[in-house]
């Protein structure tokens, strides 16, 4: 209940709050003015959006496409390690090659993985499933920095992930590196070199990497789970249902993924190509 | 009154999403919980506890703001060397 007295008594004027205004006074405060009264200069759309997507956004932290601790066997899990290893290591070495070759390579790896590890553990509502999920940023990761690095940064990520903020797992660590950082990585790189290599321009190549390597991200999340867990039941249709179950979710976040994706690459395009220069299919032209 | 369209249209959309699920039980779960934990459960397999369990009280969203703090300055940091700020009146004040 707003109390009538209160507001009477909270009304601001220049003088009491001491400061120094142009012409008119301070409008008085009253139970009629709303957030659109907040003013009609360039800020009110912005605070009236941000208070939506608060409104939106209020119930508790909730996660998403990460397995959590647990929930696979150990031999599924330890097979999923193996698995995710030779990718790791061979992003590593990757990064030492590639560092030595150009001098800005480590700070453009710094800056992926620190995107990647926010973008993953940032959940974002989808009104249309009630729900909530996130991106995983590894699309466009893999176009700036190869499929190799981007297994790299994936597993740092998931890692801080399942030790600090209680989202995925130690046990499940593997299967997670594998279905992010590299069915997410390769598919978007591998996604974005054929589109180029058929002419498709640059930014519908970046869409459809994006959009494509989130998708990918959760088919491999399903297909883990289909397969640690179907038991003596159908694993097609397991992983059918797990699939289906991501739709409603999983669409309109691929499809905004792939925005995501083509916006950041345009925008190094016309500040900075050179860091294109590696990218596949195209270079900085 | 332009620019308000677009904005008053994206609002509607986030406000009827969230009256149209408020009635759901799972309304805003993530899709770990709605999807892969239910069918770890259905499977006999449900999810355990984190073995380093911050999920207690406000104690998860403390960690989420440290991380999203410390990776969002190594983001910044990282971008302001890869992109440094424009000197749009470099050649002028030299001039002058």
């Amino acid at each position: 209940m707003i109390d009538d007295r209160i507001i009477t008594r909270t009304t601001v004027t220049p003088a009491k709050a001491g400061v120094q205004w142009n012409r008119a006074p301070l409008p008085r405060l009253s139970r009629t003015d709303g957030i659109a009264a907040v003013g009609k200069g360039g800020t009110a759309p912005l605070f009236f959006l941000s208070l939506v997507v608060s409104l939106c956004a209020l119930p508790a932290p909730a996660f998403a496409m990460h397995i959590s601790e647990g929930i696979l066997p150990i031999s599924w899990a330890v097979l999923w390690y193996a698995v995710a290893l030779p990718f790791v290591a061979w992003g590593l070495r990757d990064l030492r090659r590639r560092s030595e070759e150009t001098p800005w390579f480590k700070p453009l790896v710094g800056l992926v993985g620190a995107a990647v590890f926010l973008i993953s553990c940032m959940p974002i509502p989808v009104p249309s499933a009630g729900t909530c999920s996130h991106p995983s940023g590894t699309g466009i990761a893999a176009i700036l920095i190869g499929p190799g690095l981007t297994a790299v940064v994936a597993s740092i990520a998931l890692t801080l992930q399942a030790l600090f903020l209680a989202h995925g797992g130690i046990t499940t660590l593997g299967a997670n590196i594998v279905s992010m950082g590299v069915a997410g990585a390769w598919v978007g790189w591998g996604v974005f070199t054929a589109a180029r290599r058929l002419g498709l321009p640059w930014f519908a190549a970046a869409f459809l990497a994006g959009m494509l390597s989130d998708w990918a991200t959760y088919a491999t999340t399903s297909l883990e789970l289909a397969a640690a867990l179907h038991g003596d039941g159908s694993f097609t249709t397991m992983f059918s249902l797990i699939l289906l179950a991501f739709v409603p979710t999983q669409l309109p976040l691929g499809i905004l993924e792939g925005f995501l994706c083509a916006g950041v690459l345009k925008f190094i395009r016309s500040r900075r190509p050179e860091l294109l220069r590696n990218v596949p299919a195209g270079g900085a032209a | 009154m332009k620019r308000w369209i677009p904005i008053l249209i994206l609002a509607g959309i986030l406000l009827s999403g969230s009256m149209s699920t408020s009635g759901r039980a799972a309304s805003w779960s993530g899709v770990d919980e709605t999807v892969i934990e239910k069918f770890a459960e259905k499977a006999g397999r449900p999810a355990r506890e984190p073995f380093i369990n911050t999920d207690q009280g406000d104690l998860l969203l403390f960690v989420f703001l440290l991380a999203g703090a410390v990776g969002g300055f190594a983001a910044g940091y990282w971008f302001r060397v890869l992109f440094p700020p424009r000197r749009k009146n470099a050649e002028g004040s030299k001039g002058s």
